[in-house]
């Protein structure tokens, strides 16, 4: 192969399986996870046409996104949510995939489990039916969120048919100071950059604060890559990749794992390797930041303000800031820490692990949530959620007059019970702030675990510095 | 899959910019295990109000557009979730077409998946366009795949650019499924090659 390569071309070249004349390529996947909303067409898609899934070992299912978080021993209450469940345990059963059904402790979100199960690897290609699959590009994976179509595509080949994306990096240089995080560094970058500034793009996340994070940061970071609208996110796997990984369920043992190591040790992006496009944010300018707005681009350090529109010069750009004030009920100029709260949640698939969990203790331990603040604490999994129990994290979270929930995606996207009532306002980990993401006419504030926590205590949006 | 051949019919406008795929169509809506039926949830919060009735200044609620065929929108239209029923949803209520300065790529190839045609055009083209989509029922569109051009109701005609290979599976209806298992000696060849090489995946 000609010239110096990145990471993302190593793990493309490594997995065509073929190049049609127009530059189509067909590409091998090594690891399918699957939930219970896009895929019953897919299954339903096999089934009419007499199709087999070509790779069940490659393939883990998990119902995540409609299960409730309490009383879990009574079932699922809703019906269609029932349904949908219920067909994937029929659909994994037909055709023999393994699954971690409800009542497991593996189960959890699927961008969870991945990781802890050690089915996630370096230097894989990664898909599932859901746009947060850029998370898994933390170790190293090339992971990418599919539509129902493509589920379909790879149960029964077990490859995708795709052109290839552009290179981009994003590096952060310098160290993050105390008390910012890998949320705090993903919104800053998104901020800069705009919610289709990755568009076409696979991203490669790079510079000494992206190589400081732990493993829970990265995937923190890569997680949020769609916001930007790229394609993938990726991080070269190094030593604390490899630590993470070792002994974990599902990964390479002996021989094997030195093989693989060998392997995955050449990964990382050749030096003079180029890029089509090229950021570069410093750590050091990186705050506690906050959302105003009804996307992720709308972000303002906490000690900002809601912007005004009368700054604004592009009538489209007004048009869409005066509807998202509208809809978030902020007037322009209102302090940030001023912006009371209802509901906090701390949870979903960028921020619901055991360091999330721990984070978000640090603020909690000894304090009170404000009276009027519902707080939500959904660890990513069944195993997060034992770890935490372990640690004595559920009691440092309900003595504080929080919930102590089960997994799954909960309010995130509100496909269960956990939602936002019209009107009512959420201090959130999650990663989406769109209108009537967390149930209509809810208002989403995204924030850092930690942050989430200040935010609960003071029953307003907080400065999290002022904690320590 | 549905061809897509010639399409002729209203074309709606919607200058919004980043319309994501929970506005078309929210998560709530997303219960089902059917691919159809998802028509009347389309864009549900901008289309109806808190009771669940029709806001009569959303486009699609306008006489002259509820039968539109094709969709003029601003630029990163279907960003976000993943989810194919915004795709569905499009289809369902039957639109077939959406022109927009730019999409985002997950929401791009799922329309094509389902015979659905998406073009990108230059934002001042797209200013022509929507204005003439505010015409309501005058505005009729021709999109025609083979030739690669919008014909506006004034007779001018604007071409567009599009993948080779979407176009050529738009045109025939092709299952890229069948395709894709034609090649199953290549995948076999791959796997063998891998099992040697990797043996842990």
């Amino acid at each position: 192969m000609a010239g110096p390569r990145t990471l993302f071309d190593k793990i493309w070249d490594a997995h065509l399986v073929d190049q049609q004349a127009d530059g189509t390529c067909l590409i091998f996947i090594d690891r399918h996870l699957v939930h219970e909303v896009t895929s019953p067409q897919a299954f339903e898609g096999l089934r009419n046409t007499g199709r087999k899934v070509r790779r069940p070992d490659l393939t883990l299912a998990v119902p995540d996104h409609n299960v409730p978080t309490e009383n879990r021993d009574k079932g699922i209450e809703e019906e269609e949510s029932r349904i949908q469940v219920e067909a994937l345990t029929t659909n994994c059963k037909e055709f023999g995939i393994q699954l971690f059904g409800m009542d497991d402790i593996r189960q959890g979100i699927c961008h969870v489990i991945g990781p802890e199960q050690g089915f996630t690897l370096p230097g894989t290609t990664m898909v599932c039916g859901d746009s947060h699959t850029a998370t898994h590009g933390a170790f190293g994976s090339l992971a990418f969120g599919i539509g129902t179509s493509e589920v379909e595509h790879v149960l029964a080949s077990q490859t995708m048919i795709q052109t290839k994306a552009k290179n981009m990096r994003i590096s952060v240089d310098g160290a993050l100071p105390v008390g910012i995080t890998a949320k705090d560094m993903i919104l800053a970058i998104i901020g800069k950059i705009g919610t289709a500034g990755g568009t076409g793009c696979v991203v490669e996340y790079a510079g000494e604060a992206v190589r400081n994070l732990d493993m829970a940061g990265r995937m923190t970071v890569c997680n949020m890559t769609i916001e930007a609208g790229a394609r993938a996110g990726l991080i070269a796997p190094d030593e604390k990749t490899f630590e993470y990984l070792m002994g974990r369920p599902m990964s390479p043992k002996g021989a094997t794992w030195e093989m693989a190591l060998t392997y995955w040790k050449s990964l990382p992006s050749d030096p003079g390797a180029k890029y089509d496009v090229e950021v570069t944010l410093n750590a050091r300018d990186i705050t506690p930041m906050v959302t105003w707005g009804t996307s992720p681009e709308d972000v303002v350090p906490i000690t900002g303000h809601v912007p005004d529109p009368k700054d604004i010069a592009d009538e489209g750009k007004r048009k869409k800031l005066e509807r998202s004030l509208a809809y978030m009920g902020l007037t322009p100029g209102t302090a940030m820490q001023d912006v009371r709260i209802d509901k906090m949640f701390i949870g979903s698939c960028t921020n619901s692990r055991i360091e999330d969990l721990r984070a978000a203790a640090v603020i909690v331990k000894g304090r009170k949530k404000a009276d009027h603040v519902q707080a939500l604490v959904v660890p990513g999994s069944g195993l997060v959620k034992e770890q935490a129990e372990s640690e004595g994290l559920d009691k440092i979270f309900t003595d504080a007059g929080f919930e102590w929930r089960d997994a799954g995606c909960s309010m995130c996207l509100a496909m269960n019970n956990d939602k936002l009532k019209p009107g009512e306002r959420s201090a959130s980990t999650s990663n989406r702030n769109f209108e009537g993401r967390q149930g209509p006419g809810g208002r989403t504030h995204l924030l850092s675990p930690a942050m989430a926590a200040a935010a609960a205590i003071k029953g307003h949006l907080a400065d999290v510095r002022e904690f320590n | 899959m549905e061809k897509f051949t010639s399409l002729t019919g209203v074309a709606a406008p919607l200058p919004m910019v980043n319309v994501d795929t929970d506005m078309i169509i929210p998560a709530r809506f997303l219960k089902s295990i059917k691919r159809t039926g998802f028509g009347p949830s389309l864009f549900y919060t901008l289309r109806y109000d808190e009771q669940g009735k029709e806001r009569p200044d959303f486009v699609l609620n306008q006489p002259a557009y509820r039968k539109a065929k094709i969709l003029v929108a601003g630029t990163n239209f279907g960003c976000g979730s993943s989810r194919e029923h915004a795709p569905w949803a499009l289809d369902n209520f039957g639109i077939r077409c959406v022109i927009a300065p730019d999409f985002a790529d997950i929401f791009y190839n799922n329309a094509f998946k389902n015979g659905m045609l998406l073009i990108r055009l230059p934002q001042e083209q797209i200013d022509q366009l929507t204005h003439d989509a505010e015409n309501g029922a005058n505005a009729t569109f021709t999109v025609d795949l083979e030739s690669q051009e919008i014909r506006r109701p004034d007779g001018g005609v604007i071409k567009f650019d599009i993948d080779p290979f979407k176009k050529h599976c738009l045109l025939n209806g092709l299952d890229d499924i069948g395709l894709t298992l034609q090649k199953g000696t290549k995948i076999s060849s791959y796997e063998e090659k891998m099992k040697a090489a990797q043996p842990w995946l």
